[in-house]
């Protein structure tokens, strides 16, 4: 419990990475991958952050971090539209049953 | 012993928060809990930028993810999945092999993340406001990046509409 430093910001960053992974790994439920992949993308976001602040150039890496959650938001609509494509078409989001990519 | 001083509180606090929300968030069976935990994730990220003094970011996390993404994985989850029914709403498989996984995952990037020698400054004191300065970078330097994600976002609303229209109506075409 020290004085907070970059050190702090890269371990909360790193457990959030590892859960986002066990999410990607483990769920069935499509909505819930895309949950983890949010994680993920979190966690990179706050590396990029922390490191920016403490590395000098906090300007960089804000903007690096806007791109990032755009990029985030880009991909977190066109998974969802895909979802609802499956789900109409198979009536089910689970990634097990996905099985078929000829409409 | 030296005393914590208040923003190391918070930080701990708001670094606790995160990771406990998101851990429900990964773990829960119920997929309605895990979006909604998601929102405690989502702020307590957003504090976190704060506390690195990008506070543009945080506002930008606050609006984009709690106000668009999350509200959106909600309707995706309240159309798609079968929520009235908890036990197949969230089903989740290989455990033991995601765990080691993540497991492995997280002992790397915390021994790397307190081992290595990182090259820092001492951030300044007292945070000055970005947005000023982020304004004019994303004009100036960085505009070639600022319209590509503006043409991205563009063709991400068209693949959108395109995915979701339904081909049969006879309102399309």
């Amino acid at each position: 419990m020290a004085q907070v430093g970059l050190q702090h910001f890269l371990v909360v960053a790193a457990l959030l990475f590892a859960l986002g992974i066990v999410c990607v790994v483990t769920r069935r439920n499509a909505v819930a991958v895309l949950i983890g992949i949010e994680l993920l993308l979190n966690a990179a976001g706050i590396n990029v952050v922390a490191f920016a602040r403490y590395g000098g150039n906090l300007l960089a890496g804000s903007a690096f971090a806007l791109f990032i959650i755009a990029l985030a938001a880009a991909e977190a609509v066109v998974g969802l539209a895909l979802i609802f494509a499956i789900h109409r078409r198979l009536r089910s989001v689970d990634l097990e049953q996905t099985e078929t990519l000829k409409g | 012993m030296t005393y914590l001083s208040l923003p190391d509180l918070v930080f701990y606090g708001v670094a606790a928060v995160s990771v406990t929300s998101a851990a429900f968030a990964v773990f829960s069976r119920n997929i309605v809990r895990a979006v909604f935990s998601l929102l405690a994730t989502f702020f307590g990220v957003a504090v976190i930028y704060g506390m690195l003094a990008a506070d543009f970011v945080a506002v930008v996390q606050v609006m984009v993810y709690v106000g668009g993404i999350l509200v959106l994985m909600l309707f995706a989850v309240m159309l798609t999945s079968q929520i009235e029914n908890v036990e197949r709403s969230n089903p989740a498989g290989g455990w033991g092999f995601a765990l080691l996984l993540g497991i492995a995952v997280c002992v790397l990037l915390v021994s790397v993340a307190i081992e290595a020698p990182w090259r820092q400054v001492t951030p300044p004191a007292e945070a000055t406001p970005t947005t000023v300065a982020l304004g004019e970078a994303l004009l100036g330097p960085l505009v070639l990046p600022l319209v590509t994600v503006g043409l991205l976002l563009l063709g991400t609303v068209i693949g959108a509409v395109t995915l979701t229209r339904r081909r049969n109506d006879p309102g399309v075409n």
